[in-house]
């Protein structure tokens, strides 16, 4: 029972801790809640589901299309949003983020309906038995392509030129554009990268639970926020292990203490973790400059 | 006199007006972003609900003690939360006010999801504008006295207003305090109007209405605060667009006054000019609200 959670749990984490690595990107270079992240999983997971039964494009390739239609709708927002913001103060982009989190649901309310839609399984469902856990084959999708994911952003951060001028750009802004990185290209790339990995996250989340929905971004992006606070905001690690923490946590809670408070328990973590350590677990806390 | 379309028109302008000018006094007065107004809102409906129902209180003693269960709810939130300065406010505001929706969405005395109905129709046009000039009046006095001075101290620069020995703590709890006694009063108004509440009609999308009639009437003016408010639940409901273009009209003010004019249609500003190159309505150096170069 507890270890078949710890897996139902480590999955929905999964999908978290990819939704909160947008969030912890934008965050880490702009300092920017980028509220409009829910919508642009949500996008993700419409495209994936409207090539998967539209187009009858394979899943692998409707997977890769909703990431790259994603993160040009992620670059589009930071473009008409956030890029006229930039020397405004931060409450202001703040109340604009929030304002096209809104616009990109309600357009999706208006162009999609409010009824949900069924996302078809691309593989033929499979149960794996042991005599402790059942885990299905979307499962261990699930898992597997998050994992790489993570892996591949790890190495895009940590190896490439342009993970090193993302880096150099989260320390100091002024200081990386005197180095001679281009700062709004930089921004641009953390904007696609991030919107990808939260598109990925909403096909995931569309062939796990089968349906889709304009709604759907809301509570995991409120969610992803959470999870990357958790493990400290502007951290990659922290995203990672913020999400898949909740995810757990999540599931735990639900299983053991009360399944109606499921969605309460992820804010009650939140002020919590805001009251006690607001950098995070593995963040580091910046004090305010006078 | 007016036809019951109209009528309602009135009072949920009025009942908005209270919401805005009292969410203008923390967020826009005093600067610290709420996303949460909405959740003091159902606590102020619920409350005042319950009062009439079970308790049989007459209506100003329900009103009242909605009220001031929200305030306390303000100060009780108000307390750990004001640790935190910005969008991580903001963003503890928003965890507060699902925890709020979803507890309400659970609880067996607020009908759960159900909904609570059967609230007698005690709000009558006369209540909301006394109820919301009484609002207007006494946010005022609040703002042309020293707490409001000091109030607008801290959202210039915490720092400094802190070294001139001004309690910022204590400021920041009473905005909330206050601000939430007026949330919860438009709450109480609300559910004594219409007659059956949910919990859901007081989520995360109710605080952003809230926050755009602020943000279209100006931060840290509460004249602006009406206007936004007057204009943004009249103009709907005028031009006949559906609920469905509402929420889109939302998000796309937000969007549109933050690039345009972000001091809104009326300035909190004494000034009306803006140095060049600087776009933010404030001229303090609190670090959220000022503009970087």
């Amino acid at each position: 029972m507890f270890l078949q959670q710890l897996i139902n749990g480590l999955v929905l984490g999964s999908t978290y801790a990819l939704i909160a690595l947008g969030y912890t990107m934008v965050y880490g270079i702009i300092e920017l809640i980028n509220f409009a992240h829910g919508e642009i999983y949500m996008f993700g997971a419409f495209v994936g589901m409207y090539l998967v039964t539209v187009f009858k494009v394979p899943f692998v390739i409707a997977f890769l299309l909703a990431m790259v239609l994603a993160s040009l709708l992620g670059v589009t927002v930071e473009f008409l949003a956030y890029r006229p913001l930039r020397r405004s103060s931060r409450l202001a982009a703040l109340i604009s983020a929030i304002g096209a989190s809104i616009f990109l649901q309600n357009l999706a309310l208006l162009v999609m309906g409010p009824r949900p839609y069924t996302f078809p399984s691309p593989f033929t469902p499979k149960v794996y038995k042991t005599s402790l856990v059942t885990i299905s084959r979307v499962e261990i999708i699930i898992l597997v392509i998050s994992f790489l994911l993570m892996i591949g952003l790890t190495f895009l951060i940590q190896k490439t030129k342009i993970g090193k001028a993302m880096r150099a750009t989260a320390q100091d802004k002024d200081a990386a554009s005197l180095m001679g990185i281009n700062i709004d290209l930089v921004i641009t790339v953390t904007f696609a990268v991030g919107s990808a990995l939260g598109a990925a996250a909403g096909v995931m989340v569309g062939i796990y639970f089968r349906t889709v929905t304009p709604m759907m971004g809301l509570m995991p992006g409120l969610k992803g926020f959470v999870a990357a606070v958790l493990g400290g905001i502007g951290s990659i690690p922290g995203a990672m292990l913020g999400g898949l923490l909740l995810g757990i946590a999540e599931v735990m809670g639900a299983a053991y203490i009360s399944s109606q408070y499921r969605d309460a328990i992820a804010f009650a973590i939140l002020i919590i973790v805001l009251l006690f350590k607001p950098a995070g677990l593995i963040g580091r806390f910046m004090q305010e400059k006078v | 006199m007016f036809s019951a379309y109209y009528l309602q028109i009135i009072i949920l302008v009025g009942i908005n007006i209270i919401m805005a000018t009292s969410l203008n006094l923390i967020t826009g007065f005093t600067g610290q972003l709420s996303i949460g107004h909405a959740a003091f809102m159902s606590i102020g409906a619920y409350a005042a609900a319950l009062a009439t129902l079970k308790l049989g209180l007459p209506f100003f003693g329900s009103l009242f003690f909605g009220a001031l269960l929200a305030a306390f709810f303000g100060v009780l939130i108000g307390v750990p939360t004001l640790k935190l300065k910005g969008d991580y406010l903001a963003i503890a505001t928003l965890g507060f006010g699902e925890i709020v929706r979803i507890v309400f969405l659970n609880l067996k005395i607020t009908g759960g999801a159900v909904g609570l109905r059967g609230v007698p129709k005690n709000t009558t046009i006369l209540w909301v504008i006394v109820a919301a000039i009484l609002t207007i009046f006494v946010l005022n006095r609040i703002l042309k006295s020293r707490v409001g001075r000091a109030l607008v101290a801290v959202r210039e620069d915490e720092t400094a207003a802190e070294s001139m020995g001004i309690n910022t703590t204590y400021y920041k709890i009473l905005a909330f305090g206050v601000g939430a006694f007026f949330a919860g009063l438009g709450g109480g108004l609300f559910s004594h109007y219409f007659q059956y509440i949910h919990p859901n009609s007081f989520g995360f999308l109710r605080s952003i209405e809230h926050l755009c009639m602020v943000v279209l009437g100006g931060l840290g003016n509460i004249w602006g605060s009406i206007i936004g408010a007057a204009a943004l639940t009249a103009i709907p409901e005028f031009l006949r667009a559906s609920a469905d273009y509402r929420q889109l009209f939302y998000g796309a003010i937000l969007v549109l006054m933050m690039r345009i004019r972000p001091e809104g249609i009326i300035s909190g500003k004494k000034s009306r000019k803006i140095p060049p190159g600087k776009t933010s309505a404030w001229r303090g150096k609190n670090k959220f609200l000022k503009a970087t170069r």
